[in-house]
């Protein structure tokens, strides 16, 4: 019977193909992409301010809100932070995912991947309230740079018009810290894969062929090595763009997109501005790929 | 210029130590200017190691290398005038054809139109004219093979690195890339220091060959020196096929017990009458086995006094049919006694 089974799906190499991608493809269209799409279709409606409904007619008028400058002004500020949180955790896990890829032994391997992923296996409101604490005006980190007598410096930077606030718990660079830290292992783990695949004859040609160590950096590591680079800034880019716990935790009054979806789908009930704010970061990412791809990023893949 | 009358490469009591594992142990070689030069040996004798260390990206243990008289052995890679054509061919996969022969120039500064220039004549020399827009993804294996060379030689280095740089092709491509580097090495006039494991490549190519086993090298001189005078048992063993003869079973045959090799087409196999001529040494034996491989036969002979001797023959007149009518034949075994070479222990 088993036997007759397997001939019978043998013969039929469509059918098992059928079979075995029709459940996840069943899940990404309808769940995935459905739930996308309705997002999409909301996002054309419109809140009749008066009545507080929802007018379901094609309309421009939602994004249109989009631009007022109140709104203008969380799109850049979310961006904003976006890019320098990727830009810090490239820098930071450049140095950390070579280290692991090129010099690290097999065994300190395994223990540095472990390290590195460590902070995901716990939550992630339980890390940013973790922070909190450690940034609050009464927190360990105010004291250490007290004791490092470095207070003066502490208080120039959160005198920063913009990024300043009255502690680093409530001030943008404190936001900017744990974004940092949050999205750190989604930088270092593409980096370290990129340079993993690497081959070490070709640090060694280079080197043969004349080039001083900076020069194979430059021209050999880091090219190769830009892939992984986009790959992990998708993930903290988007991530940044979309959350909404850290700027709900942490920072001043001052909303970022995440935020600004929250209250307008929950108390203010206005999910088609929610919608539209949410088509935001995916259009931002789609301009942010179409570039990716323009440079290069996706050659390699 | 003095350059020339320094030998390219000498080794001086090089040893390598990786941790506890010895991989070259007191290495002493001189590398003439403008020869090919194989270091022949199989997988773990240290040939591959004596390579890396002369390219830079291993540095001895101990002793000193010299490139054209200068001591070279703690100097980066990129300070040496030696280049490698790796095994892998380790081209950038992120750059044309065009930039990865023009990499040595431009990590040196050289302007771009001559880098041009220059990567044109390369292409040229590697029969690979019209190449240099391609990605290296985009060619078969003997033209990476080719863009490597190209990329080496472009900085006219003053020693050419080679590893095992024909394993990854197949027999015909292999045979006719042994023709054409041996060839480009004649026009170029630099000095090639050839890493391979296939006995048959080193003796077809090579001016002299250096024979590793074991982290030492047993054996350099000439191919026909290697090929006729093996100065051990292992390089009479490893360069062709050789029968080792010892003990009981060599004092038979010369009178004395010392260990000698007979290479397998220097045996006669004639019937069991045939007579022996003075300047021959001669064996009795059973045909045990016949192996048919087209241009010759090999055969396997059991001799009467125990032990056996692997005889070739080419197949001159005899068809398949005829050697195969041979198994279990009584035969005598004769060849000239200068073909006996008497070899030391290991």
């Amino acid at each position: 019977m088993l036997q007759r089974l397997s001939t019978f799906l043998y013969q039929r190499p469509r059918l098992v193909l059928a079979l075995l991608l029709g459940p996840p493809m069943l899940y990404m269209v309808v769940v995935y992409l459905g739930s996308l799409f309705i997002l999409l279709i909301n996002s054309f409606y419109y809140l009749e301010e008066f009545t507080g409904l929802i007018v379901r007619e094609f309309t421009l008028r939602t994004y249109a809100q989009i631009f007022e400058p109140a709104n203008r002004d969380i799109f850049v500020r979310t961006a904003g932070m976006a890019a320098a949180v990727t830009v810090a955790d490239a820098l930071i896990a450049f140095p950390l995912g070579y280290y692991i890829a090129k010099f690290a032994s097999p065994r300190l391997k395994t223990w540095l991947i472990i390290a590195v992923t460590l902070p995901l296996w716990s939550s992630y409101l339980v890390r940013v309230y973790a922070w909190k604490l450690i940034l609050a005006q009464e927190g360990i980190l105010s004291w250490f740079i007290n004791l490092l007598h470095l207070d003066g410096a502490l208080n120039w930077l959160l005198s920063l018009p913009g990024i300043g606030g009255s502690s680093l718990a409530l001030s943008p660079i404190g936001m900017f810290i744990v974004f940092v830290y949050i999205w750190l292992p989604y930088m270092i783990i593409p980096i370290q894969t990129a340079l993993e695949r690497v081959p070490a004859s070709l640090l060694e040609a280079s080197s043969d062929l004349g080039a001083r160590p900076f020069q194979t950096f430059r021209t050999v590591i880091l090219p190769l090595a830009f892939p992984g680079v986009v790959a992990g800034s998708i993930f903290t880019f988007s991530l940044t763009l979309g959350d909404f716990i850290v700027p709900l935790s942490l920072g001043n009054s001052k909303f970022f997109i995440g935020q600004a979806v929250y209250s307008y789908q929950g108390t203010a009930g206005n999910i088609p501005l929610a919608a539209a704010m949410t088509m935001g970061p995916v259009v931002i990412m789609i301009i942010y790929l179409l570039i990716a791809r323009k440079l290069g990023a996706f050659d390699a893949l | 210029m003095t350059s020339q009358t320094q030998p390219a490469i000498r080794f001086e009591n090089v040893s390598k130590y990786f941790g506890n594992v010895r991989a070259v142990e007191q290495a002493n070689l001189e590398i003439r200017d403008g020869e090919f030069f194989s270091l022949l040996g199989p997988s773990g004798s240290g040939k591959t190691t004596c390579l890396r260390m002369i390219a830079g990206f291993e540095t001895p243990s101990s002793g000193h290398i010299y490139l054209y008289g200068q001591d070279v052995s703690n100097l980066p890679p990129y300070e040496r005038d030696v280049n490698t054509v790796f095994q892998d061919y380790a081209l950038f996969p992120h750059m044309s054809v065009g930039d990865n022969i023009a990499y040595g120039l431009m990590v040196k500064g050289v302007p771009k139109p001559e880098r041009i220039k220059r990567v044109d004549e390369m292409l040229e020399l590697v029969q690979l004219a019209g190449y240099a827009d391609r990605k290296p993804s985009q060619l078969s294996g003997g033209q990476r093979q080719r863009v490597a060379l190209a990329r080496a030689l472009i900085n006219h280095p003053k020693v050419l690195l080679l590893d095992e740089p024909l394993g990854a092709l197949d027999l015909k491509l292999r045979q006719q890339m042994q023709v054409e580097l041996k060839a480009i090495q004649k026009r170029v006039g630099i000095t090639f220091i050839f890493v391979t494991h296939d006995q048959e490549e080193a003796l077809t190519m090579s001016d002299r060959i250096a024979v590793f086993n074991e982290g030492k090298i047993v054996q350099v001189g000439t191919p026909a020196e290697i090929y006729e005078h093996p100065a051990t048992a292992f390089v009479a063993g490893f360069v062709g096929t050789s029968n080792l003869v010892d003990g009981e079973i060599a004092k038979r045959i010369t009178g004395r017990e010392t260990r000698f090799s007979i290479r397998p087409e220097k045996i006669h196999m004639g019937p069991a009458d045939t007579k022996i001529e003075a300047d021959s040494y001669s064996a009795d034996g059973v045909v045990r086995d016949v192996v048919y491989l087209g241009l010759y036969t090999r055969y396997l002979v059991e001799l009467s006094g125990g032990g056996d001797l692997v005889v070739v023959e080419q197949n001159l007149k005899t068809t398949s049919m005829d050697v195969l009518k041979v198994k279990g034949q009584p035969v005598r075994l004769h060849w000239k006694k200068e073909h006996i070479r008497e070899v030391g222990g290991s």
